[in-house]
């Protein structure tokens, strides 16, 4: 009730302190994606910049042309569509592989007792703080023909030809699932420590084996955690660009290489625009998805 | 309730979670001090590229320019990360504020070729209309890690916000203080330590990216990651390996600071709060 009278009152550095970030914000974060949208609909050209006006105002005329070239190649050429349902699919995979690996790690760690709970999860944290890009060359020398890996397998005897896994969508898959797992492991581990054993308790007391109060209790309550998790994992898995450029090959080529290659090698700024856009339109659903449960975990709301 | 093998079990899905997260950082590490031309053949112990790594000018140049940016992100993003984590946690409902939340969450996921390319055209734009900022470089890369980075800090200082226990501030105003007072000094003391942490995760991976770096950086501000990111497409070089193991060791070292010192001050919190209880219970 005190912050209800408070809020009618108006306070300028309250004010102040809502609009430095918001700004901010607009200015460099949403405003971009109105320039991306507005782009891909014009004509690349040489000149700078690279591409023509939407908008030209000459003899007292006012042209507006929208190019649709742009979207007519992500159509027309097999090109793209491969790569948007490649981008998906290792994507989509990825993510599995991930949830497969991440929920038992983030459950024992969240059964452990809270000294050793911090250092082991201080120890999944640490990796996805030291260089990206460092740990996919790791995976480089490992992976390779000549690599530790193959020759580790040969020194066994598990193999007697070097299996070739660099450059196929395999190595790919290892690197993606390698580079998040952390993140898939973190929320799934908030979501699990604050669950309140007395539930699992009363299903062992009356007669649950704990296999069945896994599956009707913590599986359920710990759905948020997956949610919030899996996306943290897919979104940017979609339009990932340097694990397929390091580790993958000519059957891996996702869509974040193709934007990529559109503007630093084609030079057709317009063109990787909508590529941008399209890939975008992808992502709003799953966009959606993790607000949902990002902006209820950040406003402190409980009601998962 | 806990069985032993189910402690056996337990213990062996860590084991291979950790050999998973780890064996491929310790192998880098390792062959960076080895003698061979060859990443993967052991010919003997050697430092000799790190010798070279050192001597390489324009790989030392490149460290600068990222160090450098990395320090201005890291610092405007704490501060404007925890305005909005103040805004979020503490100011209720206003206008926009479905809006405000979903620009921070967006960019914990977006990915950086979209953000990349999104930055890239709007300051193309800018220079275009207004004339600022006048060419890409360091600027444009500065403030496109600031806007990435805010969201995160925001996470790390947003959890804290709500931890904390707001009687503090409460008593403080109730006692005269104005809002800004009791801001910086209780509030700010209190959440100090996500705001460490909030430092220095920007400032990791502000040093750490590549993609959108490659889009908004211009001629004379090529970052760390660009400069090996164009040497490791070459291949896998000895020198690289280097570079990775001294990246590798003074992150981690550094991210071992921080969570040491949040744990510091964490149990320091404790002790004090159950020796307030105590006191309490005597009178």
């Amino acid at each position: 009730m005190k912050a209800a009278a408070e809020r009618k009152i108006w306070r300028p550095g309250r004010s102040l302190v809502i609009a430095v970030p918001f700004i901010w914000l607009l200015l460099f974060f949403l405003a971009p994606f109105a320039i991306v949208f507005k782009i891909s609909f014009a004509e690349s050209q040489l000149a700078q910049p690279p591409f023509t006006n939407l908008v030209e105002w000459a003899e007292d005329m006012l042209t507006l042309s929208l190019n649709l070239f742009n979207y007519k190649d992500l159509v027309e050429y097999d090109l793209y569509l491969k790569g948007y349902l490649t981008s998906i699919k290792i994507a989509f995979f990825s993510t599995v592989f991930c949830l497969l690996l991440g929920y038992p790690i983030a459950y024992v760690i969240s059964r452990m007792p809270p000294h050793t709970r911090n250092v082991c999860l201080m120890l999944v944290i640490m990796p996805s703080w030291t260089s990206f890009l460092v740990r996919i060359y790791a995976w480089m020398g490992i992976l390779k023909g000549n690599g530790l890996l193959n020759n580790l397998l040969l020194w066994l005897g598990v193999i007697d030809q070097p299996l070739a896994i660099m450059h196929t969508p395999t190595a790919v898959y290892i690197g993606i699932v390698y580079a998040y797992l952390p993140f898939m492991v973190l929320p799934i581990y908030a979501n699990l420590v604050k669950h309140d054993h007395s539930l699992l308790e009363a299903s062992a007391d009356l007669g649950a084996k704990p296999w069945t109060s896994f599956l009707r209790i913590t599986l359920p309550l710990s759905i948020g955690g997956v949610i919030a998790g899996s996306m943290l994992v897919f979104i940017p898995a979609v339009g990932e660009f340097v694990i397929p450029e390091l580790l993958g090959g000519p059957n891996s080529i996702m869509i974040g290489k193709l934007l990529w290659a559109e503007f630093f090698n084609a030079r057709n700024w317009p063109g990787a625009a909508a590529v941008a856009v399209v890939m975008l339109l992808l992502l709003v659903l799953p966009l959606t998805l993790f607000h949902r449960y990002q902006a209820r975990d950040l406003e402190g709301r409980e009601d998962a | 309730m806990h069985s032993s093998w189910q402690k056996a079990l337990s213990w062996g899905i860590l084991a291979l979670g950790f050999a998973f997260l780890y064996v491929p950082i310790i192998v880098l590490i390792v062959y960076s001090f080895n003698e061979s031309r060859l990443v993967t053949v052991w010919s003997g112990f050697s430092l000799k590229w790190y010798g070279e790594l050192f001597s390489d000018r324009q790989m030392m140049k490149a460290v600068g320019v990222s160090l450098r940016i990395a320090f201005m992100s890291a610092t405007s993003a704490v501060v404007l990360g925890t305005m909005a984590a103040l805004v979020m946690v503490r100011f209720g409902g206003f206008k926009g504020k479905t809006l405000f939340t979903s620009m921070i969450t967006a960019p914990l996921v977006m990915p950086e070729v979209i953000t990349g390319l999104s930055l890239l055209l709007l300051f193309v734009s800018l220079d275009q209309f207004i004339g600022w900022p006048g060419g890409r470089g360091m600027t444009t890369i500065w403030i496109a890690h600031t806007t990435f980075c805010m969201a995160y800090v925001t996470v790390v200082v947003n959890s804290r916000l709500r931890e904390m226990d707001q009687s503090l501030e409460e008593a403080a105003l109730d006692l005269g203080a104005n809002r800004l007072k009791v801001f910086f000094l209780i509030t700010l003391p209190i959440v100090s330590p996500a705001l460490v942490a909030g430092w220095l995760l920007a400032f990791t991976l502000s040093l750490d990216d590549l993609v959108i770096a490659s889009f908004v950086s211009g001629p004379g501000s090529t970052t760390l990651p660009m400069e090996v990111f164009s040497s490791v497409r070459m291949g896998v070089s000895p020198k690289v390996n280097a570079l990775s193991a001294l990246l590798v060791t003074g992150i981690a070292s550094l991210t071992f600071v921080g969570w040491w010192l949040m744990r510091r001050q964490e149990h320091k919190r404790l002790a004090d709060l159950q020796a307030a209880k105590r006191q309490q219970e005597m009178v």
